[in-house]
């Protein structure tokens, strides 16, 4: 039948871009906001950051049923941990059941997760856990669809122990450009800021967001932007 | 051709283990290749939508259940009750949305007596949702879940995989791309009433075509007879007789 209407029957995926960056004393996680059925938007303003605990969140990507599915299990094995510990589960502890549950079923699963949090032991934490179970501790970390057109931007731009602002105008500013640059991924982009002091849970509308390179108005002769004086020539 | 005999007896000795039997699909197959087709699902080609207002929840849909080309059912009730607070619309294979909603239903009500309170949304959508995840797809139900509890009004969406989406206006079915179109232009928080969006919900669709040729038979048609004998008259009926005996 028509294009359209076949695409309704396609898998409820998230096309994506997720990011899980460390800085001095904590995390932040970013993330768009769309949900996709083949070219079908089902979903402009959909959360991809999960809760886990209340120091862990988790970005997920992939299937949607698939990563809504492994969230809800992990968070109930730590509700459980947690009980039987008696203290705040650790970002690593979360990490890892996500790991188990990925890698063990992996004929069956098609997520790729990005866990982070704060805990007092290890301090700020990212956690990758890609398509397979594979489980790697990093400094940041990238997913999604979206994530391809972002590894020479955080080549560049990654730097050790940034502030707490540096580290989310990063984050929304590589979300941006990747939303520029993937179809599957838009909407808004949404943060979470994990700390010692707690969570915090932002939100940019796609209307605030640094517009790109084509996206600019038409300009009368390119010297116009060559010219200005700004370090960064194509932003609007 | 014996041997075949000797093994399909074997095979039926096995106790059932429950699951689903594929002891016929030998035969679909067989009957496949033969070029006699499977019959067709009654899929319901569907618009469902639901909208939270002011002071709760508006789920709608349309009547139209399809056999392929063929309306099989032309004022069919895609609305499914779920609990006294709760409803669901359902898009996709009528016997999928059908089952699903009334095996959570009946679900949800054991669980409210063994709790001894009303149901919340979330509920029947954990239970929605594991059931979909569970057969990974093969169920295809779309639906929009919608209802107000305690703790308010909840609108859902889940699809056919077992994904959830919570939003303040949802549409799902082959018509879901018009009825957003709709949704994504009026919408706006707080909406009073449902003068907006009750539009034509009492009247079906008028009939469109009108044959020019008229729909009277052709002449060499033979009428047997015009007079229509209403069934009733043939019977007699006796009131207040004796009970019948054995």
């Amino acid at each position: 039948m028509d294009p359209s209407v076949g695409d309704l029957n396609s898998p409820h995926s998230m096309g994506t871009t997720i990011i899980g960056v460390t800085y001095n004393g904590g995390v932040v996680l970013g993330a768009d906001s769309r949900t996709s059925t083949g070219v079908y938007v089902a979903n402009r303003a959909s959360d991809k950051i999960t809760q886990l605990t209340d120091n862990v969140y988790v970005c997920r990507s992939g299937s949607a049923a698939d990563s809504q599915i492994v969230s809800d299990y992990v968070r109930y094995f730590l509700h459980q941990h947690t009980i039987q510990l008696g203290e705040p589960a650790t970002v690593k502890v979360a990490a890892n059941l996500v790991r188990l549950l990925s890698y063990n079923n992996k004929s069956m699963l098609q997520t790729g997760l990005i866990i982070g949090g704060w805990d007092k032991y290890e301090g700020g934490k990212i956690y990758g856990v890609p398509l397979g179970g594979t489980i790697l501790e990093q400094p940041f970390a990238i997913g999604g669809s979206g994530s391809t057109y972002l590894y020479g931007f955080f080549d560049q731009e990654w730097k050790e122990g940034m502030t707490k602002d540096e580290a989310e105008k990063l984050v929304v500013k590589a979300v941006s450009l990747a939303i520029a640059r993937d179809g599957a991924s838009g909407g808004v982009v949404r943060t979470v800021i994990i700390n010692s002091d707690g969570v915090t849970r932002n939100f940019y509308p796609g209307d605030s967001l640094p517009l790109w390179h084509e996206e600019l108005e038409p300009q009368n002769s390119l010297l116009d932007i060559l010219s200005s004086s700004s370090s960064e020539p194509m932003v609007s | 051709l014996n041997s075949k005999f000797e093994m399909a007896k074997v095979e039926a000795d096995v106790p059932p283990k429950g699951g689903f039997s594929f002891d016929l699909c030998r035969r679909n197959d067989m009957l496949s290749k033969k070029g006699v087709k499977p019959p067709s699902y009654l899929k319901t080609g569907t618009t469902i939508v639901g909208l939270i207002f002011q002071d709760g929840v508006i789920l709608g849909a349309d009547t139209r259940a399809t056999e392929g080309p063929i309306v099989a059912d032309k004022n069919c009730e895609k609305i499914h009750y779920m609990a006294p607070n709760i409803y669901c619309c359902g898009a996709g294979t009528a016997a999928d949305t059908e089952a699903v909603t009334d095996t959570i239903s009946s679900q949800l009500k054991l669980h409210r007596y063994h709790t001894g309170r009303e149901s919340r949304v979330v509920t029947a959508l954990t239970l929605l949702k594991s059931h979909l995840f569970r057969y990974q797809g093969h169920v295809s139900a779309a639906l929009v879940l919608g209802g107000v509890d305690g703790t308010g009004p909840h609108l859902h969406t889940i699809y056919p995989h077992g994904s959830t989406d919570t939003l303040p206006f949802a549409t799902m079915g082959s018509g879901s791309l018009a009825a957003m179109a709709v949704f994504e232009s009026k919408y706006h928080e707080g909406l009073s009433g449902q003068k907006e969006y009750l539009r034509n919900h009492l009247l079906p669709n008028p009939r469109t075509y009108v044959s020019s040729k008229g729909y009277s038979f052709t002449k060499k048609t033979e009428v047997l007879l015009t007079k229509i004998t209403p069934l009733k008259e043939l019977v007699d009926v006796i009131e207040g007789g004796d009970a019948m005996e054995e």
